[in-house]
């Protein structure tokens, strides 16, 4: 049996630039299956960050629906939105928008205050949450003090700390090298298996694709194709060659 | 089979209290103490302006009143008008100038330290904070910063104008000190650093929370 936590409807997003308009998405309609780990791939421009944005709640459709364990978001006050983004979704960007005026423990412990709890217990939690993330011994260092791999991981126990249940990556390894990136992507799927976690990342690694249970390609805001984990493993094979020739 | 969980409706997102609110106010102010600073001394700088002009006029309007031959002699070598009747034009020209630089002066600072903070402002929205711990959380840094910066600026221009005022015309500034005009004085330029401080950045804050946290996190700086 299975459920599904997440239900883009036909979303559209249109900006307006004074008197050009840009059709990002073009009516994209997904459903997501709780405990997935769906990569998202594309050419720049394609409208995946839109797609982010609105079914995380933090952008607006101009048309269309975002329904997560079966609540509409259309129906949700600001407040209760705010609820939703503390304690349903975790989110993971691409420049790690960490606030530099806190330190690690104080850019997780942030997020879990917001869940009701006093700073200390926050505190508590953020510093567990550090520790499975390894960085037990950095807690006390503001990000500029922090590698891009170290700020990112600091990035993904904010993101955990409430216990979401999806978590949102926009191109979590675009700031960062190859090695560092494959351990962060590593990271992610390990928290996935481990919690039942819905993952939705964007993309542009191939090499990603094998950790994903669906790649969903958008073109130029449109779903241009969805893949479950088997047929990628034979796309994998065909693109490298040996193993067919 | 494919269902849809369908679960009770979401909550209204827990309020923080003002004792969080407070803890993270100072906990911002404490760590960016230079930039801190530098707002705050754009307020000192503001209010010492204001004060001291305003506090000038009262000294000089109370020599004036004496009607004293030897202090009529200074106050004429100093450019004052002692045959005037009612306030100098000239006077409250310079006040009202230095209203506005005063003004001008602590909204930059203020605006400045708010809006480098807005995608900031944009994340604390993604993790769920409300609008209205946002416009708190400015609201209260911008009143610690505002009152104390007034404070501080009230005295330094009554400090100022009453050394200046001393060194022209001597011990008699004291005798005839006007107590209740300057307390006024610096009453007025005390409320107007605080009120325009916390106006200056709690204006923007709203602005910036008000919008959808992807919008706030894409505002240039
Ligand atoms: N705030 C905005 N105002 C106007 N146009 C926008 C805005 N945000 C995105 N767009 C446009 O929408 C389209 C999709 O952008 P989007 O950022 O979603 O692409 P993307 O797939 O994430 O690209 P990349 O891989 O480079 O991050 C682009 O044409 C972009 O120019
Ligand atoms: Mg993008």
């Amino acid at each position: 049996m299975a459920d599904i936590i997440l239900q883009a409807q036909g979303l559209t997003k249109v900006y307006a630039m004074g008197a050009e308009t840009v059709h990002a998405l073009k009516g994209v309609s997904l459903d997501v299956l709780r405990g997935q780990y769906v990569s998202i791939m594309g050419p720049s421009g394609s409208g995946k960050s839109t797609f982010f944005n609105i079914v995380g709640g933090l952008d607006k459709p101009t048309a269309g629906e975002v329904v997560m364990d079966g609540q509409r978001f259309g129906d949700l006050n600001s407040s209760q939105m705010a609820w939703v983004r503390c304690h349903k979704v975790g989110y993971i960007f691409q420049s790690f928008n960490l606030i530099p005026s806190m330190t690690a423990l104080e850019n997780v412990a942030i997020a879990r205050i917001f869940s009701g709890l006093t700073p200390s217990e926050a505190r508590k939690h953020a510093a567990a949450v550090l520790d499975q993330v390894g960085l037990g011994h950095r807690l006390r260092h503001v990000p500029s003090e922090l590698s891009g791999g170290q700020q990112q991981r600091v990035a993904i126990a904010r993101a955990m700390v409430n216990k979401p249940e999806m978590i949102l990556a926009d191109e979590p390894t675009g700031n960062l090298d190859l090695h560092t990136g494959e351990d962060i992507i590593r990271l992610l799927v390990a928290l996935q298996k481990e919690r039942n976690i819905t993952v939705i990342t964007a993309t542009h690694d191939m090499k990603m694709l094998a950790a994903s249970d669906v790649v969903v390609w958008i073109r130029d805001g449109q779903i241009a194709r969805v893949a479950q984990r088997d047929e990628i493993t034979i796309e994998v094979g065909s693109i490298d060659g040996k193993t067919l020739a | 089979m494919i269902t849809m969980n369908s679960q009770p409706s979401i909550p209204l997102q827990t309020r923080v209290p003002w004792s969080v609110v407070f803890f993270v106010s100072w906990g911002s102010l404490r760590r960016r103490i230079f930039r801190s600073l530098i707002t705050m001394i754009g307020v000192v700088l503001g209010i010492a302006f204001l004060t001291y002009m305003l506090v000038n006029d009262r000294m000089v309007n109370s020599l004036v009143a004496m009607k004293d031959d030897a202090v009529n002699v200074l106050l004429q070598k100093a450019g004052v008008d002692i045959f005037r009747n009612g306030p100098d034009t000239m006077v409250l020209l310079l006040i009202g100038l230095s209203l506005l630089t005063c003004l001008a002066g602590i909204i930059n600072a203020m605006l400045m330290s708010v809006t480098e903070r807005i995608k900031e402002i944009g994340t604390l929205k993604c993790l769920g904070a409300e609008d209205s711990f946002i416009v708190k959380t400015y609201f209260v840094e911008s009143s610690l910063q505002g009152v104390l910066g007034t404070a501080c600026g009230a005295l330094a221009g009554l400090l100022v104008s009453v050394a200046v005022n001393a060194a022209i015309y001597g011990g008699v500034v004291f005798s005839v000190f006007p107590w209740m005009a300057v307390l006024k004085a610096e009453l007025i330029a005390f409320l107007i650093g605080s009120v325009m401080s916390v106006l200056a950045s709690i204006i923007p804050a709203y602005w910036a929370a008000c919008k959808q946290p992807v919008d706030a996190m894409r505002v240039e700086e």
